[in-house]
């Protein structure tokens, strides 16, 4: 079996990097499970990797690239002595400790890692349509990354789905190419915030189909249409678009750990209210896979603080921590 | 050999008609984050894969008459030509692992 590492971090979004800066700070030298490298909102360095302009993150008054963030993020904990694995946990046993953690192959009899403390920062991934139809037109009309496809819909006539800010600022972001932009929601009124209304309102390319959700799309080699149905009377029509983004919200990262942590109806990780603190001893949550009340990039980056400290206080609670640890100074 | 060459317009027909091995053109963008995420993974696989296949990066900005071409609607996509012919597409980011499964027939 693998030596135990100090604290094994499974994620790479703003929680799980802040708990490496800290914890790494804190000499744990701590092994992040970046992910795997894909296309959608799971992947290393986690949703602001499809993200342009951030605006409301701390310290950066001109506003700063989502990409370009969570670079930093990276190598302000590689300054420190994280180590990173591109690599996704699929399978991990809190039965004992160490705790065991598996990437590849889950029924390998060795697990690849094992550690003394788990900070678990999976974050949340957004939902797709889950008709048959997406396989097919995935790459050829349908996204999920209106950053990277938005370019090749230049004089199209497209749509994104979804009420939220992240539907908002796709539609936006979109406008710089696309003729005419619709927003197909399932609701008579956007959720997402008042400044994003605001200039969505404000942008003539953009339209919008309330009260309609997206049933089927059209098209066999390339999109030619969505069929939208209205929710109130149940009618459908073609809706004549070559693009569609997919933007309808989020769900947990969370199915590692069913059976092993308690979480809400949604999936969501339950820890203890105020702290990062887990129904496991030494395993901690942080970020969008605990969070669906705020879901920031700096309400995870704080909770991944909050996390890494609590490990270390744990580890040393323990005597598992290393001799040299260098605690975060806080009054406790 | 063994290193990642860069296609234009002008010179895509030249270089993976005329290659003896699997040519993999990476159709990307420096706005699209996925893609500089396996920049790297595809530096590495062009070293190790050196004379089985060749690495072909094609900027969308600056070549969109290829891009047209091949009706590559979203990026990173990953074109294999064999023999001067399409024969793989791979749309969207991928990890190094996955990417070798993918190109395994080639190598």
């Amino acid at each position: 079996m693998p030596d135990p590492r100090n604290v094994i971090i499974l994620g790479s979004g703003p929680a799980g990097l802040t708990a490496a800066i800290y914890s790494a700070r804190a000499n744990l030298a701590p092994l992040v499970l970046e992910g795997e490298l894909s296309s959608t909102s799971d992947q290393p360095g986690g949703q602001l990797m499809l993200t342009t302009e951030v605006e409301n993150f701390p310290g950066f008054v001109d506003g700063i690239q989502g990409p370009e963030l969570m670079a930093n993020f990276r190598a302000q904990a590689a300054r420190f002595g994280t180590e990173f694995v591109q690599e996704r946990a699929t399978r991990v046993d809190m039965s004992s400790r160490p705790f065991k953690v598996w990437t590849g192959d889950p029924s390998a009899p060795e697990p690849s890692y094992t550690a003394h403390a788990v900070i678990v920062a999976t974050g949340a991934r957004s939902l797709m349509l889950d008709i048959e139809a997406e396989r097919r037109l995935l790459g050829h009309g349908l996204s999920t990354c209106a950053t990277c496809d938005g370019f090749f819909f230049r004089g199209h006539e497209i749509a994104v789905v979804g009420g939220g800010d992240s539907a908002i600022e796709e539609a936006i972001f979109l406008t710089k190419f696309a003729d005419r932009v619709t927003i197909v929601h399932r609701r008579g009124e956007l959720r997402a915030s008042k400044i994003m209304q605001e200039r969505a309102f404000k942008n003539d390319k953009i339209t919008f189909l309330w009260h309609h959700t997206v049933d089927d799309l059209v098209g066999e080699k390339s999109l030619e249409g969505a069929v939208v149905r209205d929710v109130r009377t149940g009618e459908t029509h073609v809706l004549p678009v070559t693009g569609l983004f997919v933007a309808i919200g989020h769900r947990p990262n969370s199915d590692l750990f069913t059976d092993l942590l308690d979480m809400d109806e949604a999936g969501y990780l339950k820890t203890v209210p105020g702290r990062s603190l887990t129904n496991v001893v030494g395993v901690f949550a942080c970020g969008d896979v605990q969070d669906h009340t705020y879901r920031q990039a700096i309400t995870a980056a704080g909770s991944g603080c909050m996390a890494a400290i609590d490990a270390e206080r744990w580890l040393e609670a323990v005597g598992d921590a290393p001799e040299t640890i260098n605690e975060t100074p806080t009054e406790w | 050999m063994g290193t990642t060459i860069t296609l234009t317009d002008a010179t895509f027909d030249e270089e993976v008609k005329g290659a003896s091995e699997a040519v993999v053109v990476d159709f990307w963008a420096e706005w699209c984050g996925p893609c500089k995420l396996i920049a790297p993974v595809l530096d590495e696989i062009a070293a190790e894969q050196a004379g089985k296949v060749r690495i072909a990066k094609l900027n969308v900005d600056e070549n969109p008459e290829l891009a047209r071409r091949f009706d590559v609607m979203s990026i990173p996509t990953l074109i294999v030509f064999k023999d001067g012919e399409a024969k793989k597409r791979l749309v969207g980011a991928k990890g190094k692992g996955q990417l070798l499964e993918e190109l395994a027939e080639f190598l």
